[in-house]
């Protein structure tokens, strides 16, 4: 029995402590805005945050986020994420959109730390998203657009 | 209630392998040929298109052939939601988007109610007009073009039928009715669509309705409208096939052959079954299916199972081997000719001088980011429902009959939006779809299955671009003239034996020469000559298909040219594309916006390239230094005729988008083969674009009254032959195998 906090609510998980996050949030608590796209930690479709950091939850495992505080993108609220999607959805990013709750979380996570991201600060807090539709030239404008609105 | 299947033809893989033009030539497809006519069909009349020859003579009819576009291409709910029927496919492009922006313009209805859902089952009213309507299908870019008056005149049909409902209710003169954002309007009267699209929907169907004049659009050509279905898209609320869930629905993942071709010998099951979690484990016609309550008890039970496989039949060539005798092919006469202008032998053979180059072009995967999936459920009435990205609906409708036995009348295909496609999920076999159902059958429809690839199961799963090798040679005059042209491109072919079979025609499969075999240069003796090889990987098209390779050989090629004969490689294809203004109107274009001419910053070059497919013209200027031996794009202006711009920021994405997709392939994709074992699993050894390795990208949309083209694939060809250009003026190296990160060394 894993107990942790889910988008600011208590949960418990009986589940095995093994099995990735991910598997947990979409087939067992049935949140599935986390998509699953490699299972490697290498696309980042599936990035949520745990304890405000973003994590791949396909390489994170119940047992690891006992007591710990999970968002996932049914669990975005503050102004931070108010803004950065309200500006994708301004800026038209999403192609298929498969990628695009890994691709906010990563975001969500860069602003909240760096109010004022460089070019080279993206590329760091991105590159672990990938998008096969390569939205990445919106990407970059919405991240940047996003800090001057909530600098504004 | 499911769809009235009545309208398909009983032998449609016969019939698509028949009629499906041989070119995908929309120049000659004729939009006219297909007028909004009656279909009576077992539930009633439905509005259709068929042939003019076959309508024309009800036409004096005027509306005598009630027909009802609020059926089949347009819901609207008593609350006035509107529902556009999509005959074509979103993987992520934006098709429904433009879809709708035709509905809303011609009908009124405004965005705010507005949804849009895949269907099928009625070739008469979804066929795909650029296939001769023999089938439906979304590929080859022709969403736009095939939906254009066929989605416009649904719409103002259905406007005219609510206009008259409004009028005989209210008793006002229909002239005095006004339509506009959802609402009926009269004087001080207003009212919801819903109040009267059931009153509409019994009118007679007007058979003359007259479409919008271009200067009062407000949707189409609209360059500040966004896509209905973003907000979702930020929220994680698009549903995929990956989201499906069913009451009881189990998960399967599958263990496909280790090499194409393999099959299963036998299989120990025992300590798979064993593991809590794990339902079943049954073998299928593509393998062994593990089937658990959850995904993770499904792979870690997939884990437990060995397989032995005969691979008596198998591929066993790596793909070094495979590429080894493509070289040695080039120095045959090729099999086949697909053009053959002037005598271009003994044009080259008296030419002044003859330069010659070979090209290498590994296999790639689509590794769309929603890894294959589908779904399927029986009902207890012996119905038979299937989710998932359903490219070619009726085909895989069809397909799961045959693997079922179930009748096709009850069968329902539910089309998903998906994670991506690039064309993988456009599939003559409809792979992962006949496995949902085959599961579903081997464990005797106990419950609603899903199977959901893993990436490994993608990423080697086969149906990759085809490894191709070509040759060029050109001979020039002494005056630095092209006098000759020859292009020998050797590999597999993507249709041969599918059920697009009938296209291959005299040897020559048209995907595997579009781009060469329609060269718009001016050169008098020119021939594209294909060798069909025999291999048994599986094959597919990949976005922009033939494209993929050709405009790199072509475009390339020509740069070297221009090089060799000491001119600007803008001007000497403006010389010899006098014959195609459109060509050359976004080259022009795409060279003025780039500043082709001017000075770079140092350390940087520009490259050009331009290519024309599925009648849409692209022209593309890469700005590319070298860092640490690495090629770096920094910025891509793009111009594109793809004729009236019905969504232009769509158009801009799928430019934007098209280029990374392509600069990412020709960077580091590709997929080899080690005794006949795929070698890449995961994004981790192969490696899509990243976010720091694109370009800005800039993009202009040439202004253009011409009939509406597609926008999905273009982007892709001209990247590669840009960048690579940009390299050659930088180093010195013309990089002629791909992906670059192998052909900088080789
Ligand atoms: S699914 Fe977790 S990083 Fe790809
Ligand atoms: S929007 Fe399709 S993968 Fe990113």
């Amino acid at each position: 029995m894993t107990k942790f906090t889910l988008n600011g609510t208590e949960h418990t998980l009986d589940v095995d402590p093994g099995m990735p996050l991910l598997w947990a949030l979409r087939d067992h608590v049935g949140l599935t805005g986390t998509k699953f796209g490699c299972g490697l930690a290498q696309c980042g479709a599936c990035t949520v945050h745990v304890d405000g950091v973003p994590m791949r939850s396909c390489q994170t495992f119940v047992g690891d986020i006992e007591g710990a505080s999970v968002t996932t993108i049914e669990g975005l609220s503050d102004k931070v994420a108010e803004t950065v999607q309200q500006v994708w959805a301004d800026l038209d990013v999403p192609q298929c959109g498969y990628c695009q709750s890994g691709q906010i979380m990563s975001a969500v996570a860069l602003l909240t730390e760096t109010q004022k991201p460089s070019d080279a600060d993206i590329d760091d807090a991105m590159a672990g998203n990938l998008c096969r539709c390569a939205t990445y030239h919106r990407i970059r404008a919405a991240i940047h657009e996003a800090a001057n609105r909530l600098e504004a | 209630m499911l769809p009235n299947t009545t309208m398909l033809p009983e032998n449609l893989p016969e019939m698509i392998a028949k009629r499906v033009p041989q070119r995908l030539d929309l120049s000659s497809v004729s939009r006219r040929g297909f007028l909004l006519g009656v279909t009576a069909s077992a539930g009633g009349l439905a509005i259709g298109f068929r042939p003019a020859q076959a309508t024309e003579a009800t036409s004096t009819e005027a509306t005598s052939d009630a027909a009802n576009p609020l059926e089949a291409y347009i819901e609207i709910a008593e609350d006035g939601s509107v529902t556009v029927l999509s005959s074509q496919f979103d993987m992520g492009q934006g098709s429904y988007h433009g879809l709708a922006t035709l509905v809303v313009e011609e009908l009124g209805c405004g965005w705010e109610k507005l949804s849009v859902r895949g269907v099928n089952g009625n070739t008469a009213l979804y066929g795909n007009i650029a296939f001769g309507g023999a089938f439906q299908g979304s590929g080859g870019s022709t969403s736009i073009f095939t939906s254009w008056d066929r989605y416009r005149q649904a719409a103002a049909t259905a406007r005219a039928m609510l206009t008259q409902a409004a009028a005989q209710e209210w008793g006002v003169p229909a002239g005095e009715i006004t339509i506009a954002d959802g609402l009926i309007g009269h004087g001080d009267k207003a009212a919801s669509l819903g109040a009267f699209a059931a009153a509409a929907a019994k009118l007679p169907v007007p058979g003359d309705v007259t479409l919008k004049a271009p200067d009062t659009w407000t949707e189409i050509g609209n360059p500040d409208l966004k896509r209905y279905d973003r907000v979702g898209k930020t929220k994680g609320q698009q549903d995929f096939t990956l989201d499906v869930k069913l009451p009881g629905m189990l998960t399967a993942v599958m263990i496909h052959p280790p090499k194409f071709g393999a099959t299963v010998k036998s299989v120990d099951a025992a300590q798979a079954k064993a593991q809590p979690g794990v339902v079943d484990v049954v073998t299928i016609h593509r393998g062994v299916a593990v089937v658990a309550k959850d995904m993770w008890s499904a792979i870690t039970g997939r884990d437990l199972v060995t397989v032995e496989w005969d691979e008596s039949q198998a591929e066993t060539r790596g793909t070094e081997q495979i590429l080894s005798e493509y070289r040695a092919l080039l120095d045959q006469p090729p099999q086949a000719v697909a053009r053959n202008d002037g005598d271009t032998a003994a044009a080259l053979a008296a030419a002044d001088r003859v330069l010659e180059a070979d090209y290498e072009f590994p296999f790639l995967a689509h590794a769309a980011m929603e890894p294959l999936n589908a779904a399927a459920r029986m009902n207890a009435d012996g119905t038979l429902e299937v989710w998932g990205g359903h490219q070619m609906p009726d085909l895989y409708q069809h397909i799961v009959s045959q693997v079922t036995g179930v009748d096709m009348a009850n069968i329902r295909m539910h089309i998903m939006k998906t994670g991506g496609g690039f064309g993988r999920r456009a599939v003559g076999d409809a792979d992962v779809v006949s496995e949902a159902v085959a599961i579903g059958q081997a464990i005797g429809w106990k419950a609603p299955v899903k199977v959901q690839w893993t990436r490994e199961n993608d990423m080697r799963g086969g149906r990759y671009r085809p490894a191709y090798t070509h040759r060029l040679k050109a001979g020039l005059d002494k005056d630095g003239n092209i006098v000759a042209w020859e292009n020998h491109i050797v590999g597999q072919s993507i249709m041969a034996g599918g059920p697009f079979g009938g296209m291959v025609q005299n040897g020559i499969d048209p995907t595997s020469v579009e781009g060469a075999s329609n060269l718009p240069y001016a050169i008098p003796n020119l021939s594209v000559g294909l060798t069909t090889t025999d291999v048994k990987v599986p094959v597919l098209w990949w976005r922009s298909v033939g494209s993929t390779h050709t405009a790199y050989t072509t475009e390339a090629f020509l740069d070297e040219i221009a090089e060799a004969v000491g001119k600007d490689p803008v001007a000497l294809r403006l010389d010899l594309l006098k014959d195609h203004p459109r060509h050359a109107a976004v080259l022009k274009l795409a060279a003025e916006k780039a500043g082709w001419g001017k000075p770079v910053a140092e350390g940087r070059a520009l490259g050009i390239a331009v290519h024309e497919s599925f009648q849409s013209y692209v022209a593309q200027v890469a700005e590319v230094s070298m860092e640490d031996g690495e090629i770096r794009v920094h910025r891509v202006v793009c111009a594109v005729d793809c004729g009236i711009a019905v969504n232009p920021d769509t158009i801009k994405a799928q430019m934007e988008g098209g280029v990374g997709f392509g600069l990412g392939a020709i960077l580091r994709e590709e997929i080899t083969m080690t005794d006949g074992e795929v070698d890449q699993g995961n994004y981790d050894l192969y490696e899509p674009l990243r976010i720091d390795a694109m370009p800005v990208v800039e993009v202009h949309i040439v202004d253009s009254d011409a009939n509406p083209t597609g926008v999905g694939e273009p982007g892709v060809p001209p990247i590669g032959p840009a960048v690579a250009n940009a390299v050659a003026k930088l180093t010195g190296n013309r990089i002629r195998t791909l992906p670059m990160a192998k052909g900088m060394t080789t």
